[in-house]
């Protein structure tokens, strides 16, 4: 699996199929990039688990913090995990010890581990790396379009009218892979040089 | 399925674009409006805190605006673009997030004469210091490199002279800065060159020129590469650092790869205020959807009109880089295979009479101070865009005294070429 650049129809079949995400580093803290993802994928209708031992006993949108994977106690879809690349693989090894094993494994942009990801593949499970859902759902929905954002899609389909809490269709023409060549080519470049 | 790559006449008429969600309608609708309701409080709290994306304020950004931002962002293949009121705007609004009072940039010699104006006197009214290199001297480039260098400018193709830039070169002693390169690709358009390819950082365009392609709109656009990682050492504190105007969100951190484009927008536009029109946008927007047809025909034009040129007895020099022989043919091979653009300079013999006597006796070529037009147009530099460079400038710039510029529009040949005949004799 190449993770220098992903394929839409990958990317897609994973937003449409997931339905719960435990999300590992969270924070309640309502400017830290984890809080928007989280507020953002709630509100687009995931079954959204905030995972953080430094905040048990809170809530992040009605939802109580639990302090591990273990502690969900019921089977998740997806792990997105927002933590810095360092401390990818202790996470990645607790997914897999659950039972059932989440489907997907999510490393926030920024955060790539590739020998988490070989071992998680190994076991059958699908890894984006360095890569965020709020901005990949707005892009493939072309909500993102608003930004100024290349959706790197198009569609002559009249567009869904946006409201708060609806899915839009991620089901658009998409224009080669998951962002311009130009991105990737330094993302692989600083990966190569980090 | 695997994804197909659609052509550039494909994004060029598509991208960005698609049928109104509320009455289907097929063109961009003109969202001529200040304002957007919200859903409610927590709606607007998410939209002012860049928790969610939506509309705001035209000042902040617009759905026609925003279709002409994706646009061009997918033709010049960047992550994201942000237009702006002009090309002026777009440059100011760049160097706004880079430089701090003290810091420096590296600006190619051949620029647009506006642009040398703006980067002498209005930046370093703010501080921002210039230091000029010469682009057909890459060492210069190297040369002016400072601790205090936070960018470097350049043009695609040079406006007045046509010249062809080695982008690739310049793009290499900005990587070894640790600078973006900045690209005004205003006069290349993505159709014949695309900066990003060849290295540039952000690509910044005046979309009164051949975008826009009728003479008939103000505006400019900054397009993200998605390529620069503005968090290194700590440089460019506007993407790395916590941002006091929105409670302490670090832009990079919170938008990846298009973070540039919205530090430009929700810290450059929304402060600065240069916001273009809806109207403008949807003007552009229209004229953006034939480029890759009249960009061609520009070319062509402009490289018979340059033919005609060199072979005529009243000319002393004709600066084309599609004629063989020119000293930028090479790079125009590698950079701009499809043409060497429509703008370009000729000198007379006849020396500075000569030139305001050409641009009097022409009859279909417009005597104006613009470029990129359906329209030819005409200008004698050393008498009105660059007349305020000292005479050195002016020369250095691709402006001297014997010098016309041409910027080539899409009528028919034979009838330019006639034009510019009757007035040679006259
Ligand atoms: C190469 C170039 N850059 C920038 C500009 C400035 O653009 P605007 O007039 O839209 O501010 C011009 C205008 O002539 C230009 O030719």
């Amino acid at each position: 699996m190449n993770h220098d650049a992903y394929d839409d129809n990958y990317i897609r079949s994973i937003l449409n199929n997931v339905k719960s995400i435990a999300m590992v580093g969270a924070s309640p803290v309502n400017v830290r990039p984890s809080y928007f993802a989280f507020k953002y994928l709630a509100q687009r209708g995931y079954d959204m688990i905030p995972v953080n031992p430094g905040h048990v006993g809170k809530t992040l949108m009605g939802k109580p913090f639990v302090a591990s994977l273990a502690d969900i106690g019921r089977p998740i879809d997806m792990v997105d995990i927002f933590r810095n690349s360092s401390h990818i693989m202790p996470v990645v090894d607790e997914a897999l010890a659950l039972t059932p094993p989440p489907k997907v494994i999510w490393m926030q942009l920024g955060a790539r581990d590739d020998a988490a990801a070989e071992k998680a593949e190994a076991a059958g499970l699908k890894v984006v790396m360095n890569r965020c859902p709020k901005i990949e759902y707005g892009r493939l929905s072309s909500e993102i379009s608003w930004m100024g954002v290349n959706s790197r899609t198009l569609s002559s389909k009249r567009a869904p009218i946006p409201t708060q809490g609806m899915r839009l269709s991620l089901n658009r023409t998409s224009l080669g892979g998951g962002q311009t060549a130009a991105s990737d080519r330094a993302a692989k470049n600083k990966s190569e040089t980090s | 399925m695997t994804d197909r790559l659609p052509g550039f006449a494909t994004l060029a008429v598509h991208a960005g674009a698609q049928p109104d969600p509320t009455t289907g309608a097929r063109a961009t609708p003109i969202y001529q409006t200040t304002s957007f309701v919200f859903n409610d409080a927590d709606h607007a709290a998410s939209l002012f805190g860049l928790q969610a994306f939506g509309n705001i304020y035209t000042r902040i950004g617009n759905p026609t605006n925003a279709v002409l931002e994706e646009r061009v962002a997918a033709l010049e293949g960047g992550t994201a673009a942000l237009a702006v009121a002009s090309g002026h705007a777009a440059q100011l609004v760049v160097l706004q997030q880079l430089l701090r009072p003290g810091d420096e940039i590296i600006a190619a010699r051949k620029l647009y004469g506006g642009s040398i104006n703006q980067f002498t006197h209005a930046f370093k009214a703010f501080g921002w210091n210039v230091a000029w290199a010469d682009p057909d001297e890459i060492s210069t480039f190297e040369r002016a490199v400072t601790p205090h260098t936070k960018a470097i400018f350049i043009e695609s193709i040079a406006n007045p002279a046509g010249s062809i830039t080695d982008i690739e070169a310049i793009a290499a002693v900005a990587r070894k800065a640790g600078v973006p390169l900045i690209v005004d690709n205003t006069l290349a358009t993505p159709y014949l060159i695309k900066p990003i390819d060849h290295g540039a950082d952000i690509v910044v365009h005046s979309l009164t020129k051949f975008l826009g392609g009728h003479g008939n709109s103000l505006g400019g656009i900054i397009v993200d590469a998605g390529t620069f990682d503005w968090s290194r050492d700590n440089k460019y504190p506007m993407l790395s650092e916590p941002r006091p105007e929105y409670h302490g969100i670090k832009i990079q951190e919170t938008f990846g790869n298009f973070a540039f484009a919205i530090a430009c927008r929700v810290l450059g536009l929304r402060d600065l205020g240069p916001a273009l029109s809806p109207f403008n946008a949807f003007m552009i927007l229209t004229g953006i959807e034939t480029l890759p047809l009249r960009m061609q025909k520009h070319c062509d034009n402009a490289k018979a009109i340059a033919e005609f040129l060199a072979g005529h007895p009243a000319v002393s020099a004709v600066n084309y880089p599609g004629l063989p022989g020119d000293r930028y043919n090479n790079l125009q091979r590698k950079y701009a295979p499809k043409g060497a653009g429509a703008v370009f300079t000729f000198s007379l013999k006849g020396g500075y009479d000569a030139g305001v006597n050409l641009v009097s006796n022409l009859k279909l070529f417009s005597h104006l101070a613009n470029v990129g037009d359906t329209r030819s147009l005409v200008i004698h530099p050393a008498s009105t865009t660059h007349s305020q460079l000292d005479d050195d400038a002016k020369v250095r710039s691709g402006a001297g005294p014997d010098v016309v510029r041409l910027s080539i529009g899409i009528e028919d040949k034979e009838d330019l070429i006639a034009d510019l005949e009757q007035a040679l004799d006259a």
